[in-house]
């Protein structure tokens, strides 16, 4: 008997830890595609997050990491009934860490048609200077 | 239909309908922006497609093709294709 109370005590445990895993575990995301360069005046990431809107879209800088993340939402009429799936409302998410020569204060963002652009500069003493030489 | 069609020109997708098949084409280029920096670049990802695409999607019979409309909004293309008159549930009352 006590064995048998001692079973469903740990079940019950058991399951209380998973569901309290499932809330505090990232949702399941998509890494979207992304496109970087990095030029004279800083770095430009481009990232494909079709069906983000603006509202929909957060970009956070915790010390030197970089997080982008939306919810793109697919608009099906309501009446319509699904012949073949292939896209569905995808949460996008992707990290990135950022070097220290970039100034995350100075991050510009642009969506446009499904596209993040992010331009994030480089501080100034990070920047390639040209040092005059002057002739005595 | 939806299609996912992030940083692509509206003008540029091309929607056709020919004998039961829609197809869509298009071409996604290279961000203009991008290279524009000037002096040297270092590319450090390149993971999103350039090029030309193409999809064909035979329709079923009761689709019209005279009623295709498109709309397209924050990369993702939704395309109506709708039912013609004849193949719509009617109700035929007795007299």
């Amino acid at each position: 008997m006590s064995d048998n109370t001692n079973v469903t005590r740990t079940n019950q445990t058991s399951n209380v830890t998973r569901t309290v895993q499932k809330e505090n575990m990232p949702r399941a995301a998509l890494a979207p595609a992304v496109d970087i360069a990095e030029g004279a005046s800083g770095i430009t990431l481009f990232a494909d997050m079709p069906g983000v809107s603006k509202e929909r879209l957060t970009i956070q800088v915790e010390g030197d990491n970089l997080t982008i993340e939306g919810q793109a939402q697919v608009d099906v009429p309501e009446n319509i009934e699904l012949l073949h799936s292939e896209v569905r409302s995808p949460y996008f998410r992707r990290s990135f860490t950022l070097s220290r020569d970039l100034d995350p204060a100075k991050i510009e963002a642009t969506l446009r048609n499904g596209v993040l652009q992010l331009h994030i500069p480089k501080s100034e003493e990070a920047r390639p200077k040209r040092i005059d030489v002057k002739v005595a | 239909m939806i299609a996912f069609a992030p940083g692509i020109d509206p003008k540029e997708i091309e929607i056709t309908v020919d004998r039961g098949l829609l197809s869509l084409s298009g071409e996604r280029r290279s961000d203009p922006s991008q290279g524009q920096q000037g002096g040297q670049t270092n590319t450090y990802a390149q993971e999103r497609f350039t090029g030309r695409f193409r999809r064909v999607i035979s329709l079923p019979e009761d689709a019209d093709p005279g009623k295709v409309e498109a709309k397209f909004r924050d990369g993702v293309l939704h395309v109506t294709v709708a039912k013609k008159e004849s193949s719509k549930p009617r109700q035929i009352s007795v007299s």
